[in-house]
């Protein structure tokens, strides 16, 4: 039985002059403890089409539902981890962050929430600044505390909107590394949303390629764990997918 | 050119050797850097101008000197008659102010919740705010009395209108982001606009607050200086115009002088104090 059952969901938006066509009936399952990564250039309608799982946009057409339950505006269960810095409240401390969630929707008493929360900042490496406000903190260090936030809530499934986008080179390495290991302890379930295909390789088990204008599956690689950066296998793979996604535009212009 | 090679360098040895890293400031450097203190040394200078054109001046009816002006002020503050009209005027524009900001945060929920209560917020602050408090003063007493009614209402509308326009700009400013956040958490309504709007924006409501506080005091010692004594005890702008009539005019000044040092007081440290302990402590303002 899937976690997360799109089926045939087609979105679209009002801008001031027309309506824009995001994803044509786009339909994928996701797995508990899949790492899934929807992967495709800009104009695909991934982030879209994640926003729409985290309820904050209600299909045209198809329908998604999350353990069975259809998908009806945005809830904890489904917790969301932006590209953005300013995800962070910046009124809050780190830990004040993290528990925040957890004393509001999943209404723990003050005393549980601060241990969950101070138990998913260790996990990310975070409890010297604990106390810190965000604004003193790195960009890597904010997309941490968003992670642990999102960790501690115990979600049925994280919701990444390309979480590292906006890091320097070394520090999106190290962040993905260390989603990995997170992963391998605790195996949650993860829809991850990205442009780099070395990303995906990276991080996903499973990539769904969306071709643009408007957002269509155009395949879906499995075992993606499989790959790997020593016999060369990755870097195959990554050009395979290149030359998937980029091969319709070289014929039709 | 067989291959690349890292040649590794010890920075120990080269920093040490470079100097002076850090230095610590002199004290004269470190009060400098202290905006209270270069504040005094200016306040100092004006007060120094005052009274040395007081002196030149002689003429204690038109311009007394400073010291004058203080000897008056600590007579008639340790006689009891400015604390007690201070607190007459404070009192007054507590109730006003307070009542201006409930006021102003009906408004900006109602405007944030509709589309109508937007446009209605921002129709009505439009045509307003420009309107002096003062220029309603007569209408309010035709419709108050004399009294505290007609004070209390030219107050709301001099905080409404400011109060009511920060916060709701600074809601509307609140980044997508920090929403889609706080309804992630399943945040709507009242708790939404508590746990995630207020603090966002609470840069834009201080400023607000600040303005509809200025608003607010210059426009209660302006409406007692126009009619006066209201339930007995007639507040600090009474007291400078009883005071004009009777040609005391260092005891004028003294008024003046204290409706400044209230002023600044506010100013300078409860909302100096309120904002270190937000808006700079989240460094969402500098």
């Amino acid at each position: 039985m899937a976690l997360l059952d799109v089926n045939g969901v087609t979105l679209r938006y009002k801008t001031s002059s027309a309506v824009v066509t995001a994803t044509e009936r786009v339909s994928f399952t996701v797995d508990k403890s899949d790492r899934f990564v929807l992967l495709g250039p800009s104009g695909c309608g991934k982030s879209t089409l994640l926003k729409a799982v985290g309820g904050y946009m209600t299909p045209s057409e198809g329908r998604m539902t999350i353990n069975d339950r259809e998908i009806h505006g945005p809830g904890a269960d489904r917790m969301m981890i932006f590209q953005e810095f300013d995800q962070l409240l910046p009124w809050k401390s780190v830990l004040a962050n993290v528990m925040f969630p957890l004393l509001t929707a999943r209404k723990l008493s003050r005393k549980d929430a601060e241990a969950k929360a101070r138990a998913y900042i260790e996990k990310v490496g975070l409890t010297r600044v604990v106390d810190a406000y965000p604004h003193t903190l790195s960009g890597g260090m904010k997309q941490r505390v968003a992670i642990a936030r999102g960790m501690a809530m115990e979600p049925d499934i994280l919701l990444m909107d390309e979480p590292f986008a906006a890091l320097d080179a070394l520090t999106r390495r190290t962040c993905q590394d260390e989603l990995l290991q997170l992963w391998s302890e605790t195996k949650f379930t993860v829809l991850f949303v990205t442009h780099s295909i070395a990303e995906a390789i990276r991080i996903g088990n499973r990539i769904l390629l969306l071709s643009p204008h408007p957002g269509r599956v155009k395949a879906e690689v499995v075992d993606v764990d499989k790959a790997s950066n020593e016999d060369g296998s990755a870097g195959r793979l990554e050009k395979e997918i290149h030359d998937l996604l980029f091969a319709g535009e070289a014929t039709a212009h | 050119m067989a291959e690349a090679r890292i040649l590794l360098r010890d920075a120990t040895v080269a920093g040490s050797a470079a100097g002076e890293v850090e230095r610590k400031l002199t004290v004269l450097e470190l009060l400098w850097n202290d905006g209270f203190v270069r504040k005094t040394v200016i306040i100092l200078f004006l007060a120094a101008v005052w009274e040395a054109y007081g002196v030149y001046l002689d003429n204690p009816l038109l311009f007394p000197t400073l010291h004058d002006t203080i000897a008056t002020l600590y007579d008639r503050v340790k006689d009891g008659t400015i604390p007690m009209r201070a607190w007459t005027s404070l009192k007054v524009l507590f109730m006003g102010y307070s009542a201006g900001i409930v006021l102003a945060a009906i408004f900006t929920i109602l405007a944030i919740s509709t589309r109508i209560g937007t446009d209605f917020l921002e129709t009505v602050t439009a045509m307003f705010n420009p309107l002096p408090a003062i220029a309603l003063l007569p209408l309010a007493l035709i419709w108050f009395g004399l009294g505290n009614g007609s004070l209390v209402f030219v107050l709301i509308h001099s905080v409404l209108w400011p109060v009511a326009l920060n916060t709701h700009s600074g809601f509307k400013s609140v980044s997508n982001t920090l929403r889609m956040v706080g309804r992630n958490y399943g945040l709507r309504g009242l708790p939404y606009v508590a746990k995630i709007l207020i603090p966002a924006a609470f840069g834009s409501i201080l400023t607000g607050l600040k303005i509809g506080w200025a608003f607010a005091w210059r426009t209660l010692i302006a409406a007692e200086l126009v009619f006066g004594v209201s339930s007995g005890q007639g507040g600090l702008g009474w007291f400078i115009f009883e005071n004009r009539n009777l040609l005391d005019i260092p005891a004028v000044f003294a008024g003046l002088l204290t409706v400044v040092i209230i002023g600044l007081f506010v100013e300078n440290l409860i909302f100096r104090a309120i904002e270190r302990n937000t808006v700079q402590k989240w460094g969402t303002q500098s």
